[in-house]
């Protein structure tokens, strides 16, 4: 595993009487696509806002590449929050530049940039339109590229494909791919399984003010892996024996579960004395159903 | 400090170019210049010489009335005054006045002025007064001799023996003016700052500003952004003022050069008797503390504004926050009136202390001359004050924006005060 970016150790934070973050502990790999997973109102947010310093927490320790997070990370940082707009009144160009400045950028710099990433997206003919004149979607590819544009080394992204049609989509992800793979850490915050599977590597999954999961994605799958497998027969039917029990069969298809202390081997064997098989596939869970599974366990 | 910079340039430009300040800025010193020099045309253009026919058995008041600049009497016989009754318009008369013993009457084909009915009335009171006094025995040379007038000169000696002329007037007048403008400024500034809050906190830029800058910049640039804008009409609305004031007086004067002449001479010691009832003011204090208490006082309230644009969703909602606020100012806007008439009274000095209302109300108390030390007080009250105000205002704002689509009360803003950063 690389050197982690960022790590949160023992984080707490309490609204009151509410406790957002109860000694939540993630470790975020450089050059990682981080998932980070959670029902709604798990804490994800607070977390987010925290490695932003938007809030600080009560206690726990926060490393941002080897130094404790402090105000010189700001610009190393690039947060696309779930809640997020634009000036309304303000031309697009005027207000990117405005918000690139504000993440430490001088002007000159700033306005190359911005042409740049303008020209990528297909979008430099909206920069005198106001914000107003635009739809949601577009409005959000703006709000893309200034959250990328100062070239931070840590990008956060809350649900980013929200408000974006497929192609648009398709398009933004594309760009975080690219981000990913020029060396940027990214850390993804979404409701989207399918999403997950397709970018992620590692996830951590908060619940409750809690980290319950945390780790690369295949690790988890495996930890999550019961003893059950897929098999398609060419017809003839499919007996339970000592290495292996039927959990359901649908004509040539069947699922198994292997028995105690027995092999995948030995199941093997075992089917193909019966029968013959055209497919013999160990049960990988979805991400989707670890979900589900690790909160009723938790 | 690059970033507050860069907050209050943008705060400032965008509503410097917007249509609405600019249509302010142009239609306030045309309002202004207006209320200046819409009277003195009004009252040029009544100027006309106007006929008025008396009709009378006899000439027991014929001949007493004289004629004036404006009106010239005439008597006319009682045929003819029928004649006039029914035909105005044709006639050279403005009015028929009718004279029967001591009934008076005025006849006029249209709506007779106020100032010509006065000025009758007031010429048929001294006939019949002077007529009873003869009756009475009192010789009107004696009268006349007997009637005096008195003028009390009133001055203010200072500690090192100084004497200065106080003016009343005067000091009313540029206090009411200052006090109302104070109050005005802190209204519409403060608003505006609240009504960009809650624009941020609607639109939802407001988490991705708040990543790159802390919550309290963005809030402190804002306010003073808004600051410059207010600096900025305040001195374009005196250029202005001016400007069109002084244009408007030239085109009005050459236009009637005739009854200018009698005016001007009118004006100039219109002119010099302002300038001698000012006199006795500092207006270099005055102007100096107009801006430090439209500063200070907008800094303060502002604040107070700021943090209530945080706590709501929409400018609908603020409404049970910013009575409390806009209470003590509506106070002090009230209170220039009474404060005016005792200016040195103990309701005046802790008015002008309380930090509240001690913008406006220490402006309509400074130019009848307030202590040094009462003055000082004042200042550092309001400093301490808006310092105290910004950072409350700060810990609920930082709170607040975050806060979407819930219902806050006050029990949850006093919350907001204890959470950490």
């Amino acid at each position: 595993m690389n050197e982690p970016i960022f790590i949160a150790k023992d984080v707490v934070k309490e609204y009151g009487n509410y406790i957002a973050l109860n000694k939540v502990n993630i470790t975020v790999p450089k050059g990682s696509i981080y998932g980070l997973l959670g029902p709604n109102g798990a804490g994800k947010t607070t977390l987010m806002r925290i490695i932003n310093q938007i809030t600080a927490p009560d206690s726990g320790i926060l490393i941002f590449d080897g130094t404790p997070l402090s105000k010189y990370h700001i610009s190393d940082i690039g947060y696309l929050p779930e809640e997020r707009g634009l000036y309304k009144k303000m031309k697009v160009g005027e207000q990117a530049l405005y918000l690139a400045q504000l993440k430490g950028m001088p002007y000159d710099e700033a306005l190359e940039k911005l042409k740049f990433w303008f020209e990528k997206l297909d979008i430099l003919s909206w920069w005198n339109k106001k914000v107003e004149e635009l739809s949601k979607g577009m409005a959000q590819k703006i709000q893309f590229v200034v959250t990328v544009i100062h070239e931070p080394k840590l990008l956060i992204f809350d649900e980013p494909f929200s408000g974006f049609d497929p192609i648009n989509a398709a398009i933004i992800r594309r760009e975080i791919l690219e981000l990913s793979k020029n060396g940027t850490t990214i850390i993804f915050s979404t409701h989207r399984m399918e999403s997950v599977e397709e970018i992620c590597d590692h996830i951590a999954l908060i619940n409750k003010a809690q980290t319950i999961l945390e780790g690369p994605i295949e690790e988890i799958k495996k930890q999550f892996a019961n003893n059950s497998y897929e098999v398609i027969t060419t017809g003839e039917s499919l007996n339970e024996n000592d290495f292996f029990s039927i959990i359901n069969h649908n004509e040539t298809n069947y699922s198994l579960l292997l028995k105690e202390g027995k092999t995948q081997k030995e199941a093997l064997q075992s089917i193909i004395q019966q029968t013959e098989i055209i497919s013999f596939r160990k049960k990988i869970p979805s991400m989707e159903e670890i979900f589900i599974k690790a909160i009723k366990n938790a | 400090m690059r970033k507050i910079w860069l907050i209050i340039k943008r705060e400032y430009l965008v509503r410097v170019r917007k249509k609405s300040f600019i249509i302010m800025t142009i239609v306030g010193p045309l309002l202004m210049a207006a209320l200046m020099v819409v009277p003195t045309y009004l009252a040029n253009e009544t100027q006309e010489l106007r006929n008025i026919a008396i009709e009378e058995d006899g000439f027991e008041f014929t001949n007493k009335i004289e004629d004036t600049d404006l009106l010239h009497f005439s008597k006319i016989p009682t045929e003819e005054a029928i004649l006039l009754k029914n035909n105005f318009s044709e006639s050279n008369y403005y009015a028929l006045l009718n004279i029967e013993r001591d009934n008076f009457t005025l006849y006029s084909d249209q709506q007779i002025s106020l100032s010509v009915s006065n000025s009758i009335e007031k010429q048929l009171e001294e006939i019949i007064e002077h007529q009873k006094l003869k009756a009475a025995g009192i010789d009107l040379d004696i009268l006349s001799k007997a009637e005096s007038s008195v003028q009390i000169t009133t001055k203010i000696i200072s500690k090192d023996g100084n004497t200065t002329n106080s003016q009343a007037e005067a000091s009313m007048g540029i206090g009411f003016i200052c006090g109302i403008l104070i109050y005005i400024f802190i209204f519409m500034y403060g608003t505006m700052v609240m009504r960009g809050v809650i624009e941020e906190k609607t639109s939802r830029i407001v988490e991705v500003i708040i990543s790159s800058v802390k919550p309290f910049q963005l809030m402190m640039g804002k306010i003073l952004g808004v600051a410059l804008v207010g600096l900025t009409q305040f001195a374009l609305w005196i250029l202005l003022t001016i400007a069109i004031a002084s244009v408007a007086e030239l085109m009005f004067m050459d236009t009637s050069s005739i009854a200018s002449e009698i005016n001007s001479t009118d004006q100039s010691i219109l002119i010099s008797k302002i300038s001698n009832l000012a006199s006795g003011i500092n207006l270099v204090q005055i102007f100096f503390s107009f801006i430090f208490y439209f500063l200070a006082g907008y800094l303060m309230y502002s604040s107070l504004f700021a943090a209530v644009g945080s706590a709501v969703d929409a400018e609908a909602d603020s409404q049970q926050f910013v009575l409390p606020i806009t209470i003590p100012l509506i106070l002090a806007f009230i209170l220039i009136q009474p404060i005016m008439e005792n200016p040195d009274g103990i309701l005046a000095f802790w008015m002008s202390i309380i930090p509240f209302t001690s913008p406006v109300i220490m402006m309509v108390r400074l130019p009848f001359g307030v202590a040094n030390w009462e003055l000082a007080l004042s200042m550092v009250v309001l400093v301490l004050s808006f310092i105290l105000t910004t950072q409350l205002a700060g810990k609920i704002y930082r709170t607040g924006i975050l806060m979407y689509g819930k219902k806050t009360s006050y029990k949850e803003l006093w919350k907001w005060l204890f959470y950490k950063e």
